[in-house]
């Protein structure tokens, strides 16, 4: 079984690049020199470095021995929440300007979710002194204030996407709408591994370092360089892929893909993909996704805007195709709780969107000598405010 | 090949007019009735948007109108229904344009069959890569008698409008400017560098402008550089003023041709 893409851009039958005309030049300039501009050794020094001294990797593997005795495993944390800006999201963004300042560009734009692609984004934008516009949902504007306020800070202009269910699918297609408009001088930095080829490849490299580490890491402190399972939430996917990059290949190693599952999977208000999804064509990308009987793309739902997504990433759709990943969903009240049992048993407050993949690890059925690596994909800052309301701790 | 579309272009040269609505829009039931009244007024060619969620390629007054016409209950199925008898009543060539993932939900090959049997003429796909046409759907639209059309760009390298043409028949949809539809920021029927570069390569398939065109002028301005134009974005917006559906649209293609 092959898990990388192919000359096509595919992942099996996921994939491609299924874009309007418009878009061709820009994706094609891209597909024909991402690699090669990645190899450079110019590119990969400028890269390690940022990577080093700026962002703050390589980030820690802790294990987590409160949380290993209550679960009667053996459970490791990567502390991608340690990253400048707080999350795994800039391991992609620092790579993609990289490329955008080598491909000629002046102009960046993005999407965003919960914001913390948003933020990873405005702030290399910040770094390397070039424009940045951001759209982002209308109502994940609400609900993710701090991060809108860090944008607006880093120089970024917001733009609010009032089309649809105003969240995160609804900024992408304004995202790519702006791109249509500016063709010469604008760069798109997709924050997962979704959209037309090479991106989900293009991304899924860039946050391979997570898995690379995971190895070095793992080796020193287990004597092997694999962990039984590891888990990671999906929205796009673009964490899971990085952790899971490296261990593609390696069947010892079992992947598990966590989804939210919002109210339930059976409520009408979820955002578990491979569940509730079909075979389908999304933001350039065929992959699974949630629609109508007649293909219109349907408004998931997540308490988590990160994971707010009606698809996934196609190298995810494969991945649940041929069983290579394990796929799980969990619902918000469950993540709530993850929030806290880690919160109170390491001292450490995860993002929403990690609560996922926290939430699962006591249904793997892990053995206590397994090795059971979270990948703690971002810290719970943005989130605040959501968990003052839901937890009452004034009460 | 030959249908309505190739008929049209080898009996009129220029000054062609093409308009676009959103099937659904206003009303659920308004498709046959639009695509009469624009008949009667003239207009040389229709193409019937199925609306789709997503339309990336499109600008705030089709996403508009996409949107209420899905809300109105539209489908592709239902517009088959719509569609089945009109063959009893008008001649004019028919395109249905859209996205591609309704289609792949509602059957590639069965759609096609569908279309072909009403007797639509052309199959406009923007998300559609020209690379997997070629690969797996040529030869069903082909069986069919369905011209596909492409769309080129002022960013779209020769050598892919050279491929383009070869692989694509009816016409070629030249997108006025880099935007989305229904941009009226006035650059977009401006470029005549690219539109006279496009002249220039003596393509197999006839040029129609579209994107931007809103009024007399832009509409003069396209038929000057091509076979004609292709007007959607402003039409749509005709069709929300107060009146009946005949008084705008006749109001509407009189103020181009005028």
């Amino acid at each position: 079984m092959k898990f990388t893409v192919d000359d096509y851009g595919f992942y099996g039958k996921f994939g491609g690049a299924y874009i309007p005309e418009m878009l061709y030049p820009n994706v094609e300039e891209l597909r024909q020199n991402y690699l090669k501009i990645m190899q450079e050794p110019d590119f990969q020094e400028e890269f390690q470095s940022l990577l080093k001294d700026y962002v703050g990797r390589p980030t820690p593997l802790y294990f987590a021995k409160r949380l290993s005795e209550k679960y009667n495993t053996k459970i490791y944390l990567k502390r991608e929440d340690l990253n400048h800006t707080g999350a795994h999201k800039i391991n992609n963004t620092v790579g993609q300007i990289l490329l955008a300042k080598r491909l000629g560009k002046t102009r960046i734009i993005a999407e965003t979710g919960a914001g913390q692609h948003g933020v990873a984004t405005a702030t290399v934008c910040a770094l390397m002194g070039i424009e940045c516009v951001v759209y982002m949902g209308e109502v994940d504007i609400k609900r993710q204030a701090p991060n809108v306020a860090r944008m607006k800070m880093l120089g970024a202009s917001v733009v609010p996407a009032t089309s649809g269910s105003k969240t995160l699918k609804d900024a992408t297609n304004e995202a790519i709408r702006d791109w249509i408009n500016n063709p010469e001088n604008t760069y798109y930095i997709i924050g997962s591994v979704v959209g037309p080829h090479p991106y989900p490849d293009m991304v899924a490299r860039f946050q391979s370092v997570i898995s690379e580490e995971m190895m070095a890491q793992l080796q020193e402190k287990e004597g092997r360089d694999y962990p039984d399972y590891v888990v990671a939430c999906v929205g796009g996917g673009s964490n899971a892929a990085g952790a899971f990059y490296h261990y593609l290949d390696r069947p010892e190693v079992k992947l598990v893909a966590v989804e939210a599952a919002g109210l339930g999977v059976d409520s009408g208000e979820s955002a578990a993909t491979s569940v509730l999804g079909k075979e389908g064509i999304i933001h350039g990308s065929r992959t699974l996704l949630m629609q109508t009987e007649d293909g219109q793309v349907t408004e998931p739902y997540s308490i988590s805007a990160g994971l707010d997504y009606p698809g996934v990433g196609p190298l995810h759709a494969h991945l649940f195709d041929t069983k290579r990943a394990i796929f799980e969903s969990v619902t918000d009240e469950e993540a709530l709780q993850a929030v806290l049992e880690l919160t109170r048993l390491e001292g450490i407050i995860p993002a929403l969107e990690t609560a996922h993949a926290l939430a699962a690890v006591g249904r793997l059925g892990a053995k206590p000598d397994d090795v059971v690596v979270v990948n703690l994909s971002g810290r719970g800052d943005k989130d605040l405010a959501t968990y003052l309301e839901r937890f009452h701790f004034d009460e | 090949m030959n249908n309505r579309i190739q008929k049209l272009f080898a009996e009129k040269q220029q000054g062609l007019l093409s308009v676009y609505f959103t099937a659904g829009y206003p009303n659920l039931n308004d498709t046959v009735p639009i695509i009469l009244e624009l008949e009667k007024n003239g207009v040389d060619l229709i193409e019937v948007g199925m609306p789709f969620s997503d339309p990336l390629a499109d600008g705030p007054t089709i996403q508009q109108s996409s949107e209420i016409a899905i809300r109105n209950g539209m489908t592709i199925p239902l517009l088959f229904e719509q569609l089945k008898d009109i063959r009893e009543k008008t001649q004019i060539p028919l395109v249905l344009m859209g996205y591609l993932n309704p289609v792949m939900q509602y059957g590639v090959e069965r759609f096609c069959k569908k279309a072909s049997e009403i007797g639509i003429d052309g199959i406009i796909l923007p998300d559609l890569p020209l690379s997997d046409y070629v690969r797996e759907y040529k030869e069903l639209f082909e069986q069919y008698n369905l011209s596909k059309v492409f769309l080129v760009t002022p960013q779209t390298p020769e050598q892919r409008i050279r491929e383009i043409d070869a692989q694509s028949n009816g016409f070629v949809y030249m997108v006025s400017s880099a935007s989305t539809t229904g941009s009226t920021s006035g650059k977009s029927v401006e470029n005549t560098g690219y539109f006279e570069r496009l002249a220039g390569l003596e393509l197999r398939n006839p040029r129609m402008i579209g994107f931007g065109i809103h009024d007399k002028e832009t509409f003069q301005r396209a038929c000057n550089h091509s076979r004609g134009a292709i007007i959607g974005s402003a039409f749509i917006k005709a069709l929300a003023k107060e009146g009946s559906l005949q008084e705008n649209i006749r109001t509407f293609v009189q103020s181009l041709r005028n």
